[in-house]
């Protein structure tokens, strides 16, 4: 079991976990995740590692209530326990020789975003982020962002904060205007990784992404979060979850990835309850 | 003296067994297990041969007619402690030894009938000492002060665990998923292996001093040389043979192609067959299993419990099937469609699997395995229509361990390199199982775990 030392709404559907998990944040870098069960009778699912403290023994979790088993997760108060944790999963990002990076973050991505871009500030060679909302009332991290990073760029589909536009729209102003980046890193959206993709293809700038494949074990024994990337069948549980964003097969990772969407359980609107205790 | 009550029947004494029609809709256990009468009547069948030839074919060296004795005497229990001095695991070997290749094969009954049914009686004598929950023995155990690792909670893990227990050394074991047992728990199916007996035998593993962490991915939470750093002596890594194969054919990745580790793991671990679990497994009206071992065998029975119509394709002939003949049988008779002769070319679909194109095949000379080589039959594509695939085509070594113990090598297929004792070429670890043989079964995988246990011990004398 596994405990959660602190717990924090940072909008309506992202919620931000502090566990005790003192073995993983020994090990945990940029770019790894864990793999969560609820309860005996959950799922394991897998959430990036947003960020870990060694001498709290301890690993953030910020993740989005998307399904079933992560709303049973931001069920569980502050003082409440977790299953299962397991990890550090899967290979650390791969920043080495880079030196103007530039990390894109959508949504609840950003929680992705944000300990890669702290990693590139430790390393001493801060990134520009940029980091793409709906709209205003479901930023998150901007504080934490705008203290590690070169150049903070929020923007908002709809205007309501920041620039108005995609996180694309962006990128390419910042391109033309001669940004001058080596290394782009996006991690967000499967649809928003892949315009990224197409984008930086033109720019011929070398970027990454980070995957979110469906998972079970996490070491490569299921073969259930396999990805197509340049042509050659990866597992993106250890042979990830980075990749070269421009020999990655998105549509087919998108279509994947709605596997079980039609078996989640009904979630009931009275009391947000998933099934009984 | 002549065992008066020796039975000369030249046929096993029948198991009892769920009918196929009934069992097929259900998770719960096929074959039901002797009672007290036939236990006794069959190991009444046993010749006590003085040479033992049974013995010889058992890889952890089950005292076979000593404890057969013990059976036909009423002495259950001590017929468990007889078996269980040699054998961490006696219910589960019971339940999925390949017998027939093994103690069986060699029982000098089986030259002129059916040979005495071992498996089914170390199954008795492991069930009646559960039922009773006999604990194992464990007070006389003179502890040392020397701490061991195991990596991975499957049969030779467990078993070399259980055996460096009783030696006396401190075992901690290192398991990644959430549950301790490896294949035992999420290969293997409930109905054939009940995850209750798995869990008892853990238990006892637990009773003599053995400690389980669960949720330690090795290689990734610590490395072996920080199990060194740690204080531990010796390192045994059984890591198993996990990582699945695929065909490499078109449509591979298409929603409804499962590995079928993926599928067993959703199935037998996970228990998506049971409703108060959370995780999912995609209803299917009809599935094709590609591949004829255990493992396909295991895939297209659970699909078949699941409510599917369920198709075997082999692209080899029955005889060459490398699944044992039990499980080919309750296959069968559960219902399965088996297409022999059979290989995919491709999966078809957009988003779902809607079929799978197959070629017919004919057998040619044979390969490096021995078995005949099927060849395809040109322009004998046919379709069949399916909404699931399943791959069963074999797994290869977790490549996990790979990049985290320094010294020990690996050969061209990924597995570790070790000699006869389990000695890698790193000092003080060592390994077993498939992540040394490739895929293989439960039993070899105990038996080298063993063989590990002894190496180890003998390593730490010497130190």
């Amino acid at each position: 079991m596994y405990k959660i030392l602190k717990r924090r709404a940072l909008n309506d559907a992202v919620i931000l976990i502090e566990v005790d998990a003192p073995h993983i944040a020994k090990k945990a870098r940029a770019g790894q995740f864990i793999i969560f069960r609820v309860d005996a009778f959950g799922e394991r699912v897998p959430l990036t590692i947003a960020d870990s403290d060694i001498s709290r023994g301890s690993i953030t979790l910020i993740f989005q209530i998307v399904g079933n088993s992560t709303r049973l997760l931001s069920q569980i108060p502050e003082g409440g326990f977790i299953q299962d944790v397991v990890g550090p999963l899967g290979v650390p990002t791969e920043t080495e020789g880079a030196a103007r990076v530039c990390i894109v973050g959508g949504g609840v991505g950003c929680a992705i975003a944000y300990p890669q871009a702290k990693s590139l500030h430790n390393a001493g060679i801060p990134a520009d982020v940029i980091a793409g909302f709906r709209s205003k009332d479901i930023v998150i991290l901007e504080e934490e962002m705008s203290k590690i990073s070169r150049n903070l760029y929020i923007t908002t589909d709809d205007g309501s904060y920041g620039e108005k536009g995609f996180v694309t729209n962006k990128l390419k102003s910042l391109l033309d205007g001669g940004a001058g980046y080596d290394l782009v890193i996006a991690i967000g959206p499967v649809i928003m990784m892949k315009m990224i993709s197409e984008l930086t293809r033109e720019y011929n700038v070398k970027t990454v992404v980070s995957l979110n494949p469906i998972m079970i074990d996490g070491t490569g024994m299921c073969g259930c979060c396999r990805v197509s990337v340049g042509g050659v069948t990866k597992f993106a549980c250890v042979d990830g979850p980075d990749f070269d964003a421009h020999q990655v097969d998105f549509d087919e990772l998108n279509k994947r990835n709605q596997t079980y969407r039609s078996l989640e359980p009904h979630i009931c609107r009275i009391t947000g309850e998933v099934r009984n205790a | 003296m002549p065992n008066p009550n020796y039975n000369n029947d030249l046929q096993k004494s029948p198991m009892p067994a769920q009918a196929p029609e009934i069992r097929n809709k259900n998770f719960e256990e096929v074959a039901l297990g002797y009672d007290a009468e036939t236990a006794v009547k069959e190991a009444n069948r046993c010749l006590n041969c003085k040479n033992a030839p049974c013995v010889s074919g058992c890889p952890v060296n089950v005292k076979i007619p000593q404890f057969i004795d013990a059976l036909a005497n009423g002495e259950f229990l001590r017929s468990y402690e007889i078996i269980k001095s040699t054998n961490a695991l006696p219910a589960v070997c019971g339940r999925v030894c390949p017998q027939e290749n093994q103690c069986e094969g060699l029982c000098v009954r089986g030259k002129k009938g059916e040979s005495v049914a071992i498996g089914r009686l170390e199954r008795f004598a492991a069930d009646y000492a559960n039922e009773q929950d006999a604990s194992p023995v464990t007070n006389d155990i003179e502890q040392k002060d020397i701490k061991v690792a195991v990596i991975g909670s499957g049969p030779s893990g467990l078993t070399c665990a259980g055996d460096l227990a009783k030696l006396g050394y401190k075992v901690t074991v290192f398991e990644a998923f959430h549950t301790a047992g490896g294949v035992l728990q999420y290969g293997i199916p409930q109905f054939r292996l009940p995850k209750e007996i798995v869990s008892k035998e853990i238990e006892s593993l637990r009773a003599l001093g053995v400690t389980i962490q669960l949720n330690m991915v090795i290689g990734k939470v610590f490395t072996v040389d920080e199990l060194f750093e740690d204080g531990y002596k010796a390192v045994f890594i059984g890591t198993g043979a996990g990582l699945p194969a695929f065909m490499n054919i078109e449509g591979e990745s298409l929603r409804g192609v499962y590995s079928a580790n993926e599928f067993l793991t959703r199935v037998n671990l996970m228990k998506a067959y049971d409703d108060k679990f959370d995780t999912p497994v995609k209803k299917s009206q009809r599935v094709a299993v590609v591949g004829g071992g255990n493992v396909a065998m295991d895939s297209a029975r659970c699909a078949k419990r699941l409510g599917a119509e369920v198709y075997i394709i082999y692209r080899r002939g029955e005889a060459e099937m490398p699944a044992r003949a039990e499980e080919v049988h309750h296959a069968k008779e559960e219902g399965i469609i088996f297409r022999n002769l059979t290989n995919p070319t491709k999966i078809l679909g957009t988003d779902e699997v809607t079929g799978i194109e197959c070629v017919e095949m004919t057998l040619g000379d044979p390969d490096a395995s021995g078995r005949r080589r099927p060849v395809e039959k040109e322009g004998s594509n046919f379709v069949i229509d399916v909404d699931c695939v399943i791959m069963a085509i074999g797994t290869t070594p977790n490549p996990l361990i790979k990049s985290t113990a320094t010294g020990v090598t690996f050969n061209k297929r990924g597995c570790i390199i070790a000699d006869e004792n389990a000695k890698t070429t790193a000092d003080g670890i060592y390994a077993g199982g498939d992540a040394v043989s490739g895929a293989a079964t439960v039993i070899n995988a105990m038996g080298a775990g063993k063989i590990a246990a002894n190496s180890i011990h003998e390593y730490l004398q010497n130190m």
